[in-house]
């Protein structure tokens, strides 16, 4: 999967959507609920379903950020499945205090 | 990543919270997501590229944004308030292009070749269409999200460009999602063209805060419409602030609903700061500095800061007040000599920064460096807890004998003057010293000598920084979002200046 930023991707198996906001070198292969995300103008594959080891949920506008790869990515939508990267679980950016000035 | 996407996750998750307009009968997020992609079915059927708005503040400004957007169409305001031949000629420059316009600002704008004018009225009924509302506008592939033409204090306008992933870095590198308060509102009055209006659309929808806007900005037209709105959050140019604390002080009006004023976009007088917060001490107050090449706001002074800065006797914190903060931790900041070279605390340079909300780029003519900086024009230096001075356009920076002079330090001093209401302080041609110190200053009824106030000067900073050319005045030029037009006061005086023999 070509993981450009900008590009948009949903779970195969929940409601899950992501954006790339980070690239990374490629080879690697993002996962939710514990299968490959699909491309967002793609149709959802049928029969599939959640792993349980996977199934700790996402949530839209987090970010999450793979240390190994260097990928990150935003939650636009968020589902019952959690993200992975070949089957590595990543956790949610911690949230730090913003400085918003608006 | 696209700024379309940010009002597609706000209707996703907050649908029937209200994003615009009074609460009673605003525009629900859903609501202004069906009306943006019908406004962008709408503007795709026009043979146009970029999409102009020439009118007031209110809620067909993020439609629109969000429309041209949604099929990838750069946005690009204009400034209303310029007389008809320039606001043409800057129409002009955005051909072929689609122009949303006031329907009673149409007369002005007539028959400039390559711009399709179309009433405001007319696209606001476009995005209530059915017609345009089931209908889907391809996929955008261009990336300009906005053109931005600069004030164009220091010559001919500029038009920036910020793209999608400009933007968006922005606002979610410093907004969290959807935190806002269902309660919260913000008060929009900076204008349309401005930077930080389209940073204001931008970041409350992501945050989730209801919008109201101010069409065009009095301060007394503020005030009442903060108490009416109960508005929570507001952003200001230091004019306008100064405004209206003078209304607020008249009236007794203390805007109890009011959490956080930011301000930014010019020098704002510290002792306008310090009589804000001695009067709203229920209001945080942020200070944000950044440019329309960086997408806004790059470095803050937070209300932390402030209030520290104000309750210190340490002289160093207490100058803090005067300073604009700290850099965002999402992007790097550094203090260069005219050499490139990076200098340390305490030494002034030009502003450079980097990172991925920075665009530095103009229609044209890109001026990032390879390695991503971007040369800001400000002058400024940073004190050795990185908290960012910054001293005006390196431009205005005066060479007097070899020795850099920074107008902002001495109009700093003269500002503490008790007689001293408003100052600029310009480099003026000198066959001595290259150039000399003038100063143009406005005073209250006690009206000081020249002497007096050189001896001022002199008693804080060193001779060579006190003015020699004084000039009295009734008020300072500035254009409508508050920035002071140093360039028109130095040409005046310049040709008042009597011929050496």
């Amino acid at each position: 999967m070509e993981l450009k930023p900008g590009s948009r991707w949903k779970s195969a198996v929940c409601d899950t959507e992501v954006v790339v906001v980070r690239a990374t070198q490629g080879g690697i292969s993002l996962e939710c609920g514990g299968h490959p995300m699909i491309a967002h103008a793609e149709g959802k594959p049928e029969g599939l379903a959640v792993a349980e080891a996977h199934a700790a949920g996402t949530q839209p506008g987090k970010r999450f950020a793979d240390d190994v790869s260097g990928l990150e990515v935003l939650c636009t939508k968020g589902g019952k499945g959690s993200l992975s990267i070949d089957g590595r679980e990543i956790g949610a950016k911690e949230a730090k205090k913003l400085p918003a000035s608006d | 990543m696209h700024t379309a996407l940010l009002l597609e996750m706000a209707a996703g998750a907050l649908a029937e919270r209200t994003a615009t307009g009074p609460v009673s009968h605003g525009v629900t997020y859903a609501e202004l997501a069906a009306r943006a992609r019908a406004g962008g079915v709408w503007l795709e059927a026009r043979d146009a590229v970029t999409v102009v708005y020439i009118g007031l503040n209110g809620p067909m400004l993020p439609t629109a944004l969000f429309a041209s957007a949604e099929i990838g169409r750069p946005f690009a305001p204009l400034n209303y308030r310029l007389p008809d031949a320039e606001l043409r000629r800057l129409l002009a420059r955005t051909a072929p292009s689609i122009a949303i316009v006031d329907d009673d600002m149409l007369p002005r704008v007539e028959g400039v070749d390559g711009a399709v004018l179309v009433p405001r009225t007319a696209f606001e009924a476009a995005c209530a269409d059915p017609m345009n509302r089931q209908a889907v506008a391809p996929a955008a592939d261009h990336d300009i999200a906005v053109l931005l033409f600069t004030s164009g204090t220091t010559g001919e306008p500029k038009v920036a460009v910020l793209r999608h992933r400009h933007l968006a870095s922005y606002v979610i590198s410093t907004v969290e999602f959807m935190h806002a308060e269902e309660e919260e509102a913000t008060l929009v009055s900076v204008p349309p063209y401005h930077i930080a209006g389209i940073a204001a659309i931008l970041t409350s929808v992501y945050a989730g805060r209801r919008t109201v806007y101010l069409p065009t900005f009095t301060p007394e037209a503020w005030v009442d419409l903060a108490a009416a709105e109960r508005i929570t959050h507001a952003m200001l140019v230091p004019t306008m602030l100064g405004r209206i604390l003078t209304v607020l002080e008249a009236r007794g009006e203390k805007l109890p609903h009011l959490r956080s004023l930011s301000y930014g976009g010019g020098r704002m007088p510290q002792a306008v700061v310090e009589k804000a917060l001695a009067l709203l001490p229920h209001v945080d107050f942020v200070n944000g500095y950044g440019l329309t090449e960086t997408s806004s706001t790059v470095a803050v002074l937070t209300a932390e800061d402030h209030r520290k800065a104000i309750s210190s006797d340490d002289p160093k914190v207490r100058r803090r007040l005067g300073s604009v903060g700290r850099p965002l931790p999402s992007l790097e900041l550094e203090i260069r000599d005219p050499d490139g070279e990076v200098l340390p605390p305490g030494q002034s340079g030009e502003v450079y920064v980097r990172g991925e909300q920075i665009s530095g780029e103009y229609l044209h003519r890109k001026v990032l460096q390879d390695d991503g900086w971007f040369a800001t024009n400000d002058a400024g230096w940073m004190d050795d807890e990185g908290y960012l001075f910054v001293e005006g356009r390196l431009d205005d920076v005066i060479v007097r004998g070899g020795e850099n002079i920074s107008p902002g330090e001495i109009e700093d001093a003269l500002r503490q003057n008790p007689k001293v209401i408003d100052v600029a302080v310009f480099g003026l041609p000198d066959d001595q010293w290259g150039e000399k110190v003038a100063c143009a200053v406005v005073c209250n009824d006690g009206r000081p000598s020249a002497d007096e106030l050189a001896a001022w000067v002199k008693a804080r900073l060193r001779s060579t920084k006190t003015p020699e050319v004084w000039a009295f005045r009734d008020a300072l030029p500035y254009n409508d979002t508050g920035k002071l037009l140093r360039r028109q006061l130095k040409a005046e005086m310049t040709a008042q200046q009597p011929a050496t023999v």
